[in-house]
């Protein structure tokens, strides 16, 4: 087999590979951007534990819709990552804990909310896919709710830029300026939940955020400006998508772990090849004495 | 009351149940260059906060005669902001046209040219294209600076301005300050060097046991109100230099 046949025959051949392929594509678009924010705003963290919390919504809509609907689990996923930052955000303001402190107590909750709901009515197989995704199940509809997430995710990043990116540097400039720096990490910790919910089907509740931060941390190994940051931390997750389907296609291995994996070997080099990576910290530092 | 006057009638700010500062009576004039002085946790930085509007009185009144937010410039302390963000100097400066771009205009010919000013006034032009991670702390304070120019505030309010900053850096935005001063805007700047605020501050607000002295810095800072603020001894204070 030629490698070009290795690289076009899965694609050509099947129309779920096609379908896979621009779901990946389309996640790594909305997703790398947003993680890059998520990073800057020093919320890796709470990435991770939004992705849980949506589980109980999504579980909901499983129930109401009778099965795997990605509609119904999204509406539910959208609600209940919300509903989790909104009450993380005012237990954090109205105690002393801190808003990961809230967040972790809320995220737990949830996961274990969400697996006792789908345990309860649904099968083994319906919990594998709620929690690990089915990117090779993907059918057109969900598709179309990824491309509109994606796109009202870019629209929306572009238009609360300016103010996104003051309230990191500086809030007390944006409270001093009379702008709601508050409303702004609302909308964010809204793009964050949708591109997560975009996420769940594809890589499950607890893989759709490794699209979302690890191409993050590897554009952030190679640049220092925020915009080609953006956009590398895309097309990180844009080739790790594409990557890891053919590599789950040729070795007959699980779709999804193949493509945060991938996203991970390209971390792993870049944090031993790019300039603010390892190489970095190899300094000529030693101590004189006797 | 004078138009651009701050005036505290018997203010008072309560944090988790302790009262940081009661009972503060005072005015800051139009033009005035006052000092904030006293000792780590007085609440210094919370009587500018205050003044702001960002900290709710638990008693009196701030009132702020014929002034706006937009009239007001701060400076927050250096580490409140986040110097690892990847924005370049020339955006972090234009961040100070805020009040005529608002939060989703974009910097026009004049704005900019603005920007390109106020960054040669604290001598950072050479910095512009650099991202403000690459600065040293002493080029960053110059670049806070420069975004205070870019406001062209009436009320400029710094916290802790000169912290941790080398003397020629020191000397250069002091001389910023004074030439605002001269022009008539009013400074109310949070320090904790006594002898930068006896030689370069009229006026000061020494705050003490959770109250305020207020009045001419010659008038108020005597070794004995400074033992009392900064509980050492008078000896810390009294030979410094006028």
């Amino acid at each position: 087999m030629s490698l070009l046949s290795a690289l076009w025959d899965p694609f050509a051949s099947f129309g779920f590979m096609r379908r896979a392929l621009v779901a990946s594509i389309t996640l790594g678009m909305g997703a790398g951007p947003v993680g890059v924010m998520l990073q800057l705003r020093r919320m890796s963290l709470i990435g991770d534990a939004m992705s849980h919390a949506i589980l109980p919504g999504a579980a909901v809509g499983f129930l109401l819709a009778g099965g795997l609907s990605l509609t119904a689990m999204g509406l539910g996923g959208i609600v209940a990552g919300l509903g989790v930052a909104l009450l993380a955000g005012l237990v954090s303001r109205r105690t002393h804990l801190a808003e990961d402190a809230s967040f972790a107590s809320f995220y737990l909750t949830s996961l274990a909310l969400g697996v006792l709901i789908v345990s309860a009515r649904g099968s083994n197989i319906d919990l594998l896919h709620v929690l690990f995704g089915t990117i090779l199940a993907i059918d057109g509809p969900a598709l179309y709710l990824m491309g509109g997430i994606t796109t009202l995710s870019l629209c929306l990043l572009s238009i609360i830029w300016r103010p996104l990116v003051m309230e990191c540097v500086d809030p007390g400039f944006m409270r001093m300026t009379g702008s709601r720096g508050g409303v702004y990490h609302m909308v964010f910790l809204f793009l964050v939940v949708i591109n997560l919910v975009a996420g769940f089907e594809a890589l499950g509740t607890l893989m759709s955020v490794g699209m979302m931060m690890v191409p993050a941390a590897t554009a952030r190994l190679w640049t220092r400006r925020l915009l080609p940051m953006m956009a590398l931390s895309a097309g990180v997750g844009m080739a790790a998508g594409l990557t890891g389907l053919l590599v789950s296609y040729h070795f007959s291995l699980a779709a999804g772990p193949s493509i945060i994996l991938t996203c991970s070997i390209l971390y792993v080099v870049s944090l031993l090849a790019s300039p603010t990576g390892l190489r970095a910290g190899r300094g000529a530092s030693s101590w004189q004495g006797s | 009351m004078t138009d651009g006057t701050i005036r505290l009638d018997d203010a008072g700010v309560v944090m988790n149940g302790t009262p940081v500062w009661q009972h503060v009576t005072g005015c800051f004039t139009p033009g005035s260059m006052t000092a904030i002085a006293g000792a780590n946790g007085a609440g210094k930085s919370t009587l500018l906060r205050a003044i702001l509007g960002e900290v709710p009185l638990s008693c009196g009144t701030i009132t702020r005669d014929g002034l706006h937010q937009r009239d007001f410039g701060y400076l927050p302390q250096a580490r409140i902001i986040d110097r690892g963000f990847p924005i370049s100097v020339t955006d972090m400066v234009l961040g100070g046209a805020w009040h005529q771009t608002g939060a989703f205009g974009a910097a026009d010919r004049q704005i900019r040219q603005r920007a390109a000013n106020a960054l040669r006034r604290v001598n950072l032009d050479q910095q512009a294209g650099r991202m403000i991670d690459a600065l040293s702390a002493g080029q960053f304070q110059r670049l806070m600076f420069a975004r205070l120019l870019m406001s062209d505030a009436r009320v400029i309010m710094l916290d802790e301005p000169f912290t941790a900053l080398d003397a020629p850096t020191m000397q250069d935005l002091l001389e910023l300050v004074g030439e605002w001063h001269r022009q008539g805007r009013t400074i109310i700047a949070v320090l904790h060097d006594i002898h930068q605020i006896r030689t370069c501050f009229p006026h000061v607000v020494l705050l003490s046991s959770g109250q305020a002295i207020w009045g001419e810095t010659a008038r108020i800072l005597t070794p004995g109100t400074l033992q009392r603020a900064y509980d050492s001894t008078p000896g810390d204070w009294g030979n410094a230099p006028p």
